[in-house]
């Protein structure tokens, strides 16, 4: 299960990395969006992984910690605000600069775009 | 008063909520009457902080009585206490400039700086690892939508780096935190120094590299070597008020670096001790000298502020990297004088912006100003505090920091490279301010622009009159600074003072 886990996690954070390096805006949105899913994911096994183990007590054998899933919780909330934030201001940047160029212009080397720019 | 630590973070809080209410968000005029008001409050309550702790001793806040290690906690030591009151002081500044007209340009000018104010303070006064997350991303999304208040091609495109790298900076703090637990089994900064002291050796290399992305995490913030190239731009692109309360942003980075790498892995740490030391030196030199190029290469006034943002990060960080009681201490007095003038220096640009006309505040000729004299005086005061040069307070801080380097190697670096990013700021100001000031074409009848108004006008006199006091009470203000650096330095004072359980 750990290893499954682990590769899960691997591959969702590579493949934010990946996307977030791409030099338009939705890529990069989506990449942060799965950046931070593969983050939730890692916090929430850092209480140990464990299976049939409610966060209380006594109710059975074995417990799980009950701090990770509280810190999910609210890294949770803080990324979909963010994310929220982050589509948004992408959004109006293609409406103020004309295009979804992370840096708001399409470089010089294509100069078809460059013409239509202007 | 019991509850006066957390009242820095709850009052602006509350503030900013109450001012989007009905009875005050009806009118531009009720809505300065309280901005004002309140940020005057939080001042005088953040001073009452910073007596009580100077004269008490660090103060800790358990929320709903939950002890230590196990519960949030609330520190306000002497550090904390003296950045929250410079945070108000420089909230009180902003709002004060914003009164004359820029918070008209867009909605909840007021509101978001208040709840800046709450962000920044929350950071400084927290406790534990998670909480100066929470606190990171309340005043990242308050300057999110600060940077871009007022609209404009600039902002939104500055905007979008900004916002960017910070999300992935904070996914990067989470990472960091997910390993401090799974390995440590604590988020409380103290309980963590204690847990770090019994670490088994297996476990070091994770928690070192826990150690090491926090320290890209607080750099990002901070703006030091490589991730500093959202800094100027970023810096540049927001309007004025804006930009001298962000002058306190990259403090909390300085802040977050010296509250984990001294404390948690600080010299008491075993394996693990001074981990930052080994990146922070070569980071240091190469800031400042970074700052120093692009201050030299600057074409306006707003850039050649951020590179003097950034010289001074690389001041502070050098003082991170000597890593000693005194080093830090000069670092404190350092970063007091140095965000209060760079915050100034972004007001004083603005208003010769103003003045100019279209040329604004690029240095190339330009008719008179309407008040050139005025503004040239204000910006010479700003700019000698800024260089470091004698009568005001910026020579002290460089002062007290050269003096804190003891070996012959430490001088060479620190010197040298304080020194030289000195002589270049002394060149990047003096050759800005003869082209703003005196390169004058046409005479002043015709120039446009309208006179300074008497806020704005408050605002800066207010930060720049802090200087001459920095240097006039130098005395108690270094015995401060140097009260706080021992308490950080002092394992018995800022671990074991704030677990009671240990204790037992």
């Amino acid at each position: 299960m750990e290893a499954l886990f682990a590769f899960c996690v691997g591959i969702l954070t590579t493949c934010g990395i990946f996307l977030v390096l791409r030099s338009r805006t939705f890529p990069v949105v989506v990449g942060l969006t799965l950046l931070s899913y593969a983050v939730n994911l890692f916090l929430f096994s850092m209480g140990r992984l464990s299976v049939d183990s409610a966060a209380v007590i006594g109710a059975n054998s074995t417990y799980a910690d009950p701090l990770p899933q509280a810190l999910v919780l609210t890294a949770i909330v803080i990324g979909f605000a963010m994310t929220a934030f982050v589509v948004i201001l992408s959004m109006r940047g293609r409406g103020d600069l004309g295009n979804d160029h992370v840096d708001g212009r399409i470089p010089d080397h294509s100069s078809l775009t460059d013409k239509e720019k202007s | 008063m019991q509850h006066l630590v957390i009242m820095p973070f709850l009052l602006p809080l509350l503030a900013g909520v109450l001012l989007i209410l009905p009875p005050i968000q009806n009118s531009i005029t009720r809505q300065r009457i309280f901005a004002v008001g309140s940020s005057m409050l939080v001042l005088v309550v953040s001073s009452g902080l910073l007596k009580e702790v100077m004269s008490q001793g660090t103060q800790l806040y358990a929320l709903g009585n939950w002890s230590a290690p196990y519960g949030i906690v609330l520190v306000a030591d002497p550090l904390a206490a003296l950045l929250v009151l410079l945070t108000s002081i420089l909230a009180l500044a902003s709002i004060l400039y914003a009164c004359a007209g820029e918070d008209e340009t867009g909605m909840y000018y007021h509101t978001l700086i208040l709840l800046l104010v709450a962000g920044v303070n929350g950071a400084f006064l927290t406790g534990d690892l998670f909480n100066l997350f929470v606190c990171f991303e309340i005043l990242l999304i308050a300057s999110y939508a600060l940077l871009i208040h007022g609209g404009g091609k600039h902002k939104t495109q500055a905007s979008l780096h900004y916002v960017i790298l910070n999300l992935v900076g904070s996914s990067i703090f989470l990472f960091a935190l997910g390993i401090l637990y799974g390995m440590l089994g604590t988020l409380n900064t103290a309980d963590m120094a204690v847990k770090l002291q019994t670490l088994d050796p297996d476990e070091t290399t994770l928690v070192k590299i826990a150690g090491l992305l926090l320290l890209i995490v607080f750099g990002l913030k901070s703006a030091m070597l490589p991730l500093h190239f959202w800094l100027p731009r970023t810096y540049a692109a927001a309007s004025a008020p804006v930009a001298a309360m962000f002058a306190i942003m990259t403090k909390v980075g300085i802040y977050s670096i010296f509250r984990v790498h001294t404390v948690i892995f600080g010299d008491f740490a075993g394996d693990l001790a001074n981990i930052a030391q080994f990146w922070l030196w070569p980071i240091a030199v190469l800031t400042l000298i970074a700052g120093a190029i692009g201050a030299l290469a600057s074409q306006n006034l707003k850039m050649l502020t951020a590179n003097m943002i950034l010289i001074s990060v690389g001041t502070l960080l050098t003082g991170a990297a000597l890593g000693r009681e005194d080093a830090s201490g000069a670092s404190f007095y350092y970063l007091l004088h140095t965000t209060l003038v760079s915050a100034a220096m972004f007001l004083i640009a603005d208003l010769i912006a103003k003045q100019r006309g279209k040329a604004a505040d690029r240095f190339v000729a330009a008719r008179l100003m309407k008040q050139r004299d005025l503004l040239a005086g204000l910006y010479f005061v700003a700019a000698i505090a800024m260089v470091g040069m004698p009568p005001l307070s910026g020579f002290i801080g460089k002062a007290l920091l050269l003096q804190s380097a003891h070996t012959g190697a430490e001088m060479g670096w620190v010197w040298s490279s304080i020194l030289f990013a000195g002589l270049a700021s002394i060149i990047a100001l003096s050759r800005a301010g003869t082209t703003l000031f005196w390169r004058t074409t046409g005479n002043t009848a015709d120039t446009d622009g309208n006179p300074v108004h008497i806020t704005q006008l408050m605002a800066i006199v207010f930060l720049l009159s802090l200087s001459p006091l920095l240097v006039l009470f130098a005395g108690p203000i270094t015995s401060m600074t140097h009260e706080a650096a021992a308490v950080l330095h002092n394992p018995e004072l800022s671990v074991r003072a704030l677990l009671p359980v240990l204790g037992e």
